[in-house]
């Protein structure tokens, strides 16, 4: 068992959430313009970095929050929580990029 | 247009845990490890969804009677009247004994805000756990920590009991209030006299 701290909720069972895969991969800001390679990049190809990672969970059992955390995927330990919209308290390869903190 | 006929239907009602009355009050133990069972049922449960620190949300407060909580595990009002529990940031759950007239002055306050006022009433029903050994009861199958110093007595959490995801209300020292959605009724019962079983015979030592 693993306890993961809900920003809005505290510290919770992991049985308690969901994963939702790497966090910041921002939308196109014109989709009509993407080849079908593009959008299979934006769809699909996600980064999977031995370390720290950005990720999104939600709280499917408590609030039903979505959230972002960042954790390390070689000790599976939670390094830091934030909500979206909040700047990232540690930095990972996958930040956020400026001026859109998704 | 045909005549509007208004007739009470409450005699027709049928609560989620009516079929198991007779095993709720033969499943209670008890004595010093006692623990019981029992159906509240057709509360009045209003859906709440406003931001906190808009409008909607203070009109909402101000209908309600209590002020919406605004914190994770903070119950509004009292147990037995109307109480406000925290089910998100900006979603909250009104609970009332049946018959409250609440959702029309919740629907008027709230207006045309942005927010959301819904009856829930037959959503869940409430299963009352209530005796020394209620906690031990829920701890086998809750992942939430439940020990007094982090779980009060007016407080109420989002979390799961077994496979079935609840309301947990904490009332008092020794009640909890289970509130599961209608149709996970039957299991959580269930599920509850299964666990309650055990403190009928003496402890092994």
């Amino acid at each position: 068992m693993m306890l993961i701290e809900c920003p809005w909720c505290g510290p919770r069972n992991e049985t308690e959430y969901g994963y939702g895969g790497e966090a910041h991969v921002a939308y196109p800001a014109d989709p009509s313009a993407l080849n079908d390679n593009e959008w299979a990049k934006f769809l699909f190809y996600r980064k999977n970095p031995k370390g720290l990672f950005a990720e999104r969970w939600v709280h499917s059992a408590g609030c039903r929050r979505w959230f972002n955390a960042v954790r390390d995927t070689v000790t599976y330990e939670f390094k830091a929580v934030y909500k979206p919209g909040e700047p990232q308290p540690i930095k990972t390869t996958n930040a956020p990029a400026q001026g859109g903190t998704k | 247009m045909a005549e509007q006929v208004l007739t009470d239907i409450s005699a027709l009602r049928t609560s989620p845990l009516a079929h198991l009355a007779s095993a709720l009050v033969q499943g209670a133990v008890s004595g010093e490890r006692g623990v019981g069972l029992r159906e509240i049922a057709f509360t009045t449960q209003i859906g709440l969804r406003a931001e906190p620190g808009s409008a909607a949300h203070a009109a909402l407060s101000a209908a309600a009677g209590v002020q919406l909580p605004s914190a994770v595990g903070q119950v509004s009002g009292s147990a037995d009247g109307t109480a406000v529990l925290w089910l998100g940031p900006d979603d909250f759950l009104v609970v009332a004994p049946e018959g409250s007239e609440l959702l029309g002055p919740l629907v008027d306050a709230l207006g045309d805000e942005p927010g959301q006022v819904v009856d829930l009433s037959a959503n869940r029903t409430v299963i009352e756990v209530s005796g020394p050994s209620a906690r031990a009861v829920l701890e086998k199958g809750c992942p939430a920590d439940l020990h007094p110093r982090a779980f009060a007595a007016g407080t109420a959490i989002t979390t799961v009991l077994g496979p079935v995801p609840v309301l947990l209300w904490k009332t008092e020292a020794e009640t909890f209030r289970v509130l599961p959605r209608a149709s996970f009724a039957d299991y959580t019962a269930r599920w509850l006299l299964d666990g309650m079983s055990e403190f009928a015979s003496d402890p092994v030592d």
